[in-house]
């Protein structure tokens, strides 16, 4: 109970924490038009995609913001509550947190032929669209685990783990779920997938797992050796990493791979509407896919086996698509919220 | 003839009936219409009402009681039984003790004092919503009491599959609808086609054809054929007997014109005066019976004609028997007879033609005056639901020929004389009246009766 307390503390003590990490405007200083998107993605990895959009439209800039999941989340709930959307788009990987922004009735509806054509678990209700299709991957420092212990599925990881608790001990990483809404998104899928998770949870505790901020950050440790593995990376940062960097390995999990498909929303009532729906258009299939491919937002089954990520023979079925529905509100309930960070307490104590 | 139009047509039967059967379906498209959408909204509501309780049960069975306070283990179950509605947004909420809001949005509405699952609509954000509030109660260590579970769902799918079912009870009764008229409408041109065969052979006979139609067809416009053959007979019967009259009459004035024309010869060719003036009397005499012929065979192609077309009414046969006096008065003062008239007390009514009936009285009167012996009598009498109007004179009355040959038309021929048209006069009209003409000799004289159906009294 006592501990409950405290977890509680600490969500509403994590409420108006630190805004965006970046903000930067794209396209012409005189520009017309200015839309206003704030995503959890890398604007590095946007980029290419914006400013392909912007080479057509040369009276329009984009104000671009760069958030943490759960600030985003909750200021775009709070500017919903207060009807003064302060963004034209929402892009996030944290899908849940965009199910609930859906379902408080924060969205605008729109349809195209563009949206019309995705399928039914990359939409919902014409308010929300999955964008992307990024798989979760165990990345690991090529120099520093041997090749019989690459995990190739969490069946692996646990038994490299139980056989060589020392070697490993601190050095294994994974999104801390308390920091990181994508983290948490990853964790929850993974509860629900399958029993290997408590299992995962169990030998992450045993072998003093570290639970941190950010895939940038664990990119950059496990290249430099200070993680040896690091669990449920959102791939296209890995892929995007592991090309300019040999000492990184790639394993898609081949027991069952998670899929995110990033959101996108329009919040009521904002300005910049029409022109943000158009954006929406353009990210979706076809036309700004073959950009988003480049930048490793679009890895499909046939992206993996080229990239070597999973064997041969891996199979469709086991790629496990994160549906966005109102299935994901459980996933933003208070209590479970509460229950599943006791879980992951046992992993992961803090301090 | 000068403002003659022709007969006004109305409106078809086909398009009468077009018209009652496009008002039916019409009436009955939207009265199913609105039966479908109020039963569609019926049965959707059943429908996504059992799914809210269902995820509302399973919410409650997931909560436990963890150190006193109740936790609630939100089951997926709950939220795709949910997502079955697939556009509908979805609010819930778990009260415990004192009102306080476990998990869920602590603005979900809560309703007073309905049961368990107890369902009510509210607004969730803007849109109406539905929900279902279902109870569940502990009694563990540190903790008693109720736990409430709200579940509430937008309308989407509701209105969607309500929708559904509306359109697909009417397309399916449209078609039932459209069927029904097609066949209605075959239906009223097969029933009408008997009209138009019947149309067309009236329209094809020549004119002198009176043969009775013999199209088949349904019984009930085979009244209409049947009224049209009665009609046929008729006007062939009068045409018959117009021509009858007058071959009749050409026939009958023939002889005696003849005998005049002898005897006025035979005036010119004498030269003693009291011969010629004899010869003048008898020519006069063979002119009175010639006059008195002429208006019998009048007389008789009146009754004949009066027999299809007079109206018959309701009459006093006394009546009849004191006009009969009346008009022979002038007859019987000439020949110098008395003639008694036998009335009953009270009133003989019969179903006849007025003028017929007295023409016929006239001549066979006139016959017992003319042709009889005195005493003359005459009268009404009724017996066993009849009426007789009977002539009686103490002579020996017309022979056998005559009263055998009395139906025929040319039984009045020259030898028979004035007497036996008369005969035939009274013959037609008793045929006329669904009656008979009875004559009896007996031993005190002739004696003649006209006898008819009698109606009951009034």
């Amino acid at each position: 109970m006592i501990r409950m307390v405290i977890l509680l503390v600490a969500l509403i003590g994590g409420t108006g924490a630190k805004a965006q990490e970046l903000t930067d405007r794209i396209g012409p200083a005189d520009a017309a038009r200015e839309l206003r998107v704030r995503s959890t993605t890398d604007l590095e990895v946007l980029r290419p995609v914006l400013e392909s959009f912007l080479e057509t439209r040369p009276d329009t800039a984009i104000l671009y913001e760069q958030w943490l999941s759960n600030s985003l989340y909750r200021r775009s709930i709070e500017e919903c509550e207060a009807g003064s959307p302060g963004a034209d788009l929402v892009i996030s990987s944290a899908v849940h947190q965009l199910v609930e922004f859906v379902n408080r009735a924060c969205a605008a509806s729109y349809v195209s032929e563009v949206t019309a054509m995705l399928p039914s678990d990359l939409s919902w209700r014409d308010e929300l669209w999955g964008i992307t299709r990024e798989p979760a991957v165990i990345v690991y420092n090529r120099d520093l685990v041997p090749p019989e212990e690459v995990p190739r599925s969490r069946f692996d990881l646990l038994d490299t783990l139980r056989n060589a608790p020392e070697r490993y001990s601190g050095r294994i990483a994974t999104y801390d779920i308390e920091a990181s809404g994508l983290g948490f998104l990853f964790a929850y899928a993974d509860s629900l997938e399958a029993t290997t998770f408590g299992g995962l949870l169990e030998a992450f505790g045993r072998t003093n797992a570290v639970a941190t901020c950010c895939s940038a950050e664990i990119m950059d440790a496990v290249s430099s050796g200070k993680y040896l593995i690091a669990y449920n990376i959102l791939g296209s940062y890995a892929f995007g990493l592991a090309k300019r960097n040999p000492h990184l390995g790639i394993v898609a999990p081949s027991d069952y791979t998670l899929m995110l498909s990033r959101g996108a929303v329009l919040p009521r009532g904002a300005r910049n509407r029409a022109l943000a729906a158009q954006l929406v258009d353009y990210l979706l299939p076809p036309s700004g896919q073959d950009s988003l491919r480049q930048a490793n937002l679009n890895t499909d089954l046939d992206a993996l086996l080229e990239k070597g990520a999973v064997p041969e023979g891996f199979g469709a079925s086991q790629l496990r698509s994160i549906e966005l529905s109102p299935k994901l509100l459980v996933a933003s309930d208070r209590h479970k919220r509460l229950l599943f960070k006791e879980v992951w307490l046992n992993a992961f104590p803090e301090d | 003839m000068t403002d003659r139009t022709s007969p006004r047509t109305t409106l078809s039967l086909q398009a009468r009936i077009a018209l009652a059967i496009g008002s039916v379906v019409a009436i009955g498209g939207v009265v199913v219409m609105i039966a479908a959408l109020a039963y569609g909204r019926h049965a959707a509501r059943e429908a996504f009402d059992r799914l809210l309780v269902g995820a509302a049960n399973d919410i409650a069975e997931s909560i436990t009681i963890r150190e006193g306070v109740p936790v609630v283990d939100m089951p997926v179950s709950a939220f795709e039984l949910l997502a079955l509605a697939p556009r509908d947004r979805i609010d819930y909420r778990v009260v415990g003790l004192d009102g306080d809001t476990l998990t869920g949005s602590p603005a979900t509405p809560r309703a007073r004092n309905i049961g368990s699952p107890g369902f009510y609509g509210a607004t969730f954000e803007g849109e109406p919503a539905r929900y279902v509030s279902v109870t569940r109660r502990f009694a563990e260590r540190g903790f008693t009491g109720p736990v409430e579970v709200i579940v509430g769902h937008t309308l989407h799918a509701r209105r969607d599959l309500a929708f559904d079912i509306a359109q697909n009870a009417v397309v399916v009764l449209g078609a039932a609808g459209v069927v029904i008229a097609v066949f209605a409408w075959l239906a009223v041109l097969s029933t009408l086609r008997p009209l138009g065969r019947i149309g067309n052979a009236l329209a094809r006979r020549t004119p002198t054809d009176l043969s009775p139609m013999s199209e088949p067809a349904p019984r009930e416009v085979a009244a209409l054929r049947d009224a049209l053959n009665s009609f046929i007979a008729r006007l062939q019967r009068q045409l018959d007997a117009n021509r009858d009259l007058i071959a009749d009459t050409a026939h009958q004035l023939r002889t005696p014109l003849a005998a005049i024309r002898v005897q006025l010869d035979a005036v010119t060719d004498e030269t003693d005066p009291d011969q010629q003036r004899a010869l003048l009397n008898r020519a006069r005499d063979r002119t009175v019976a010639l006059s008195r012929l002429l208006e019998q065979l009048l007389s008789q192609g009146l009754v004949i004609h009066r027999g299809d077309s007079a109206r018959k009414e309701r009459l006093d046969l006394r009546d009849i028997a004191l006009e009969i006096y009346e008009a022979s008065e002038l007859e019987i003062a000439m020949n110098g007879h008395s003639v008694s008239l036998d009335i009953p007390e009270s009133e003989l009514w019969v179903n006849a033609d007025r003028l017929s009936l007295t023409e016929a009285g006239k001549n066979l009167l006139g016959n017992g005056i003319r042709h009889g012996e005195p005493p003359i009598s005459f009268g009404v009498s009724g017996a066993g639901g009849e009426a007789h109007l009977w002539f009686r004179d103490a002579g020996k009355g017309p022979g056998e020929t005559v009263l055998t040959r009395m139906g025929n038309r040319f039984s009045n021929g020259a030898s028979a004389g004035a007497g036996g048209l008369g005969l035939a006069i009274a013959h037609a009209v008793a045929a006329n009246h669904d009656g008979r003409l009875v004559p009896a000799h007996g031993d005190t004289g002739f004696e003649i009766r006209l006898v008819l159906p009698a109606e009951a009294s009034a």
